[in-house]
């Protein structure tokens, strides 16, 4: 194993002490206590997608409940108040519970592992993120089973959801699930950012990172401008529903239009939040197939980043039935139009590279070819809805309904089944079924477009959304069966899905290390990889380093496995820096995360847990920082001076 | 049970279709010019879309299936100079061919909402909508205070004359909207919005609240209706009639139930002493075509099954049930047909 002579490389790499103090690399602690302990960003990662699927299950048996509601007209079947917690469920779940944190979930898994790093950066800390993020998540679904689960939808218009008419704890647990999902998410943000600029492999200088963590990258950008505005938002609802102040309340000097400008100001980038990481895994898919590198990098990094500036212009599409000014609302419209363009140079840049390659159709391309039908589609009905005029006709239509999961299943759950295809292999070690996975496919494309494209035309023809039931005589009764059948099959694609995890976990070919012999770096480790990924971090001469002869030059050695250390590098050129001591398992993560849980649910019921709850909270921390010598020498040993 | 329960649930059942004999809600059917404006904004937006639709997704389709192989090739690390340069100016072309499009259906956009501003004015029609959870109060204007009145889910409007509205909430966020006459815009408390529409033909118009407002936000029914001009002014001045006292015995007996009972707490009857504000004014209640926000058709029976226990019919509803006996059930039905 040669060491290559980097630019910048410090004598590190050249230590032979170092290299004979090299132990076997530690196994990862197993059983209950590794289980609850680890802070392993492949186990954690892997964690967050199963808890984050198994919510989009809950929320899509949610839909088909309504699905069966609206079948028929005058349906008796779920009354007024059990369908407005159903939607009302349905939407947050959707929106902040499975879309935003699988994504972000994804890159927890992958981001180090494409950037060749040993683990995430702050690993104990994305280990507390998704320990809230689970118990948030539980609150919001006992809330549900016990009927008092949020009613005034997913986007909590005040005053409906205000003190006076939104009536007991109901919107409380809403507004408390936004604060657990707040706190996760920006501590992921926090990481996956410091991962992408401190920890790339020594040669991934910018423009050599992989599309797929640029569009991570890119989105925890976005989180971080957008999530405050929802944070302050949602506390400010809490305060007028629990200690009795007046932000929304007209008749005090509040504004009900308030909540919904601090709403859409994270809202709409919230869209963009879930639709960049699909992206990202279709920029990832899309060259593998193929055969041949990403058409035009530059261009699609800089779609990615200007997609990210424009969503946070197009908040006020969402108001355009308020009394607005007209002026302001054009402005909005031609933003809306805008985004429309960067999104257009990734599609026209992914077909140029599909049609000089040599195309090989396996499922994840079939699923980025669902993506491309459904995505166009949506992308140009929300042209539609962009344009002010044109949407006081379509808004809170089915109209609506049926755009919105164009763009969200197109630009998100078809990309991410795409994804899930891609990488099971490096997941678990093994393929799935080919067959199984077209006829996945085929049944969720099909149920898709057939439960959704009659929901356009039941909006032209005046359905208003949220409605719990409608009228015989309106004669949207043929349409919302079609609508409902469609939703089955797609039920029954996602259900195939499961049973083909589940035949391929232990049936599935074995796969090696690249079974698509693709070019990006997770598919040089073996698959699954191990523990602490790698000892020997490569380094990278090539923005597709396992196509390009000479793509990986050489491994870093002198990483010490136990204590376990990494290496950090420049953020621009990603010249090796310094080494740095990895976190250890630890429970405290787990312990911190129940005690703010504590805080958090307990502050619905009185105030005053905020002063009480905050003790433990505090304590837990303390605890879990508490630094100890020996960890204080070792961190000492790597410090570099300047 | 009593028995006029039993027969309310009886009468009920047998309705159980709330059929109404009106227009359906069809924003592709104008009857007005707002309307009509709309529906030319959405022929030009669904001819580019669908164009661009297909050659999008037929590019994108055929580049992988054109030329499918078996297996898994080694890739093609890089285009040559030339390859490049004709890639690159493909894909710069169909940008800027986007990006003039996008301008064009803005400018539509302009153009659209400029004219939707330019509906003349001149002699409008004056109604105050107020959005209630969940029915619709109109207070229709006018500069002698005397000929103010209000009307409550059934509006009339003459055709060709402007009608502008005035619109408020009184407790949570509603939105108007009767596709046939124009988009919608939305009431919320403490704000005044106003939308201005123009019926060119007679007919029924139907609409409802389309920004969620809670449980019965499904039957927050509105019905527009445009009467030709000298109908719409019987129909105004028969509106500013107050009541008389019925001759009828029985109807007597039903307006001493409507105001010693609990109606009139909630609901105004314009000449007697029931003037209660929370519910939808009576004063003209049997002249309208449906009750309950476009709930029910205006039927005795469906009126009796309403005042006996409208939670069964509107889940949620605000008003409370009235277990009479059947005797003031028969009067106050008397009375409240009276209520022409």
């Amino acid at each position: 194993m040669s060491t290559p002579a980097l630019p910048g490389s410090s004598d590190v790499f050249a230590d032979p002490a170092r290299d004979a103090r090299d132990a076997p690399l530690p196994e990862e602690s197993v059983g209950l206590w590794g289980f609850l302990t680890t802070i392993d960003h492949k186990r954690i990662g892997l964690r967050f997608i199963v808890t984050a699927f198994g919510f989009f299950v809950l929320a899509g048996i949610l839909a088909l409940l309504m699905r069966l509601q609206l079948a028929v007209p005058e349906n008796g079947l779920i009354g007024p108040d059990r369908y407005n917690q159903i939607f009302t469920t349905h939407g947050t779940t959707m929106m902040f519970i499975f879309a935003v944190p699988i994504m972000a979930a994804l890159g927890v898994y992958l981001v180090p592992l494409m950037l060749g790093t040993r683990n995430i950066a702050f690993p104990r800390m994305i280990a507390y993120a998704y320990w809230l993020y689970l118990f948030g998540g539980l609150m919001l679904y006992t809330a549900f089973v016990l009927d008092v689960g949020p009613d005034a939808g997913w986007f909590s218009y005040v005053p409906l959801a205000g003190p006076q008419y939104g009536v007991g704890k109901r919107s409380d647990f809403w507004a408390q699930l936004i604060t657990f999902t707040e706190v996760s998410g920006l501590l992921v943000t926090v990481s996956i950012i410091t991962t992408v600029f401190k920890l790339r492999a020594p040669g991934m200088t910018i423009e050599r990172i992989p599309l797929f963590v640029w569009a991570q990258l890119v989105t925890m950008f976005m989180t971080m401008f957008a999530m405050p505005a929802v944070m302050v938002a949602s506390t400010a609802l809490i305060l007028d529903r629990l200690v009795g102040t007046h932000f929304f309340n007209y008749a005090e000097g509040g504004d009900a239009l308030l909540w919904q400008h601090l709403f859409w100001f994270f809202g709409h980038p919230e869209v963009y939040m879930i639709f960049v990481p699909g992206l990202g895994v279709v920029s990832a898919i899309v060259p593998v197939f193929a055969r041949r590198p990403q058409f035009g990098y530059p261009a699609m990094v800089v779609s990615l980043i200007a997609t990210a500036f424009l969503s946070f212009g197009l908040w006020v599409h969402h108001m355009f039935a308020t009394a607005l000014p007209d002026v302001g609302k054009v402005l909005f419209t031609a933003a809306s139009m805008a985004i429309a363009i960067p999104t257009a140079v990734q599609l026209f840049c992914w077909t140029v590279t599909l049609w000089t390659g040599k195309t090989v159709l396996r499922t994840p391309l079939w699923f980025v070819l669902g993506f491309f039908f459904i995505l166009v589609l949506g992308g140009l009905t929300g042209i539609m809805v962009s344009s002010v005029p044109l949407d006081l006709q379509l808004h809170d239509t089915y109209f609506v309904v049926a755009h919105l999961h164009y763009v969200l299943i197109g630009g998100a759950v078809f990309p991410l089944f795409a994804g899930f295809h891609y990488w099971f292999p490096k997941v678990t070690g093994r393929m799935m079924d080919e067959q199984l996975g077209r006829w996945t496919f085929w049944l969720m494309f099909i149920g898709f477009n057939v439960a959704f494209f009659p929901m356009h035309i039941l909006g032209l023809e005046g359905m208003p959304r949220r409605v719990y039931t409608y009228s015989a005589a309106m004669g949207w009764g043929a349409l919302n069966m079609t609508a409902t059948v469609g939703a089955i099959v797609l039920g029954f694609g996602i259900l195939l899905f499961a049973v083909n995890v589940a035949r391929s976990l232990r049936y599935g070919a074995l796969a090696g290390a690249n079974p698509w012999q693709a070019d990006t770096l997770e598919w040089w480790y073996s698959s699954p990889p191990a523990f602490g990924n790698t000892h020997r971090i490569p380094v990278i001469t090539s923005r597709t380093p396992l196509w390009t002869p000479g793509g990986i030059a050489g491994e870093v050695r002198g990483l010490s496995r136990s204590p376990p250390e990494t290496l950090v590098t420049s953020g621009l050129e990603a010249h090796p820096d310094h080494r740095v001591a990895m976190p250890t398992p630890t429970i405290w993560p787990l312990i911190s995360a129940i005690a703010t849980t504590v805080l958090f649910i307990g502050s619905i019921f009185t105030p005053w847990a905020v002063v009480w709850g905050s003790i433990p909270v505090a304590i837990a921390l303390t605890i879990w920082f508490w630094p100890t010598r020996a960890e204080a020498r070792r961190h000492r040993a790597l410090e570099k001076s300047p | 049970m009593s028995r006029a329960r039993s027969i309310a649930a009886v009468v009920a059942l047998a309705s159980s279709s709330r059929a109404l004999a009106v227009p359906l809600q069809d924003a592709l059917d104008p009857a007005g010019p707002q309307a009509q404006h709309l529906v030319a904004l959405w022929d030009l937006m669904l001819a580019m879309s669908t164009v661009v639709f297909v050659l999008l997704v037929g590019a994108a389709w055929i580049a992988v299936l054109r030329r499918t192989r078996r297996e898994i090739e080694t890739p093609d690390l890089a285009h040559s100079e030339q390859e490049h340069r004709r890639l690159t100016r493909i894909v710069s072309a169909a940008v800027i061919v986007s990006a003039l499009g996008l301008a064009a259906l803005v400018i539509a956009t302009i153009a659209t909402d400029r004219a939707l501003a330019g509906l003349p004015l001149q002699d409008a029609l004056h109604i105050e909508l107020t959005g209630h959870q969940w029915w619709w109060e109109a207070s229709y204007d006018n500069a002698d205070p005397s000929k103010v009145f209000t009307t409550a889910n059934e509006i009339h409007i003459p055709v060709g004359r402007p009608v502008i509205f005035s619109l408020k909430a009184d407790d949570v966020i509603h939105s108007l909207w009767v596709p046939n006459l124009h988009g919608k815009k939305d009431l919320i408390p403490g704000r005044v919005a106003t939308h201005t529409i123009r019926a060119d033909r007679p007919g029924i118009y139907r609409g409802q609240c389309a920004e969620f407002c809670g449980y019965q936000h499904a039957w927050m029914g509105l019905l527009v209706v445009a009467d030709p001009p000298d109908q719409y002014a019987k129909w105004e001045a028969h509106q500013r009639e107050t009541v008389s006292t019925p001759s009828d015995p029985t109807a007597a007996a039903g307006q001493h139930v409507f105001e010693s009972g609990t109606c009139a707490m909630c609901h105004a009857v314009q000449g007697t002493t029931a003037n209660g504000r929370h519910g939808p004014d009576l004063t003209h209640v049997a002249s309208r075509m449906t009750l309950a926000a476009v709930t029910l058709d205006n039927t005795p029976a469906n009126l009796a099954a309403w005042i006996e226990d409208p939670a069964r019919i509107k889940p949620g509803t605000n008003m409370p049930g009235n277990n009479l006996p059947p005797a003031d059930m028969g009067a106050l039905l008397a009375y409240l047909a009276t209520l022409k």
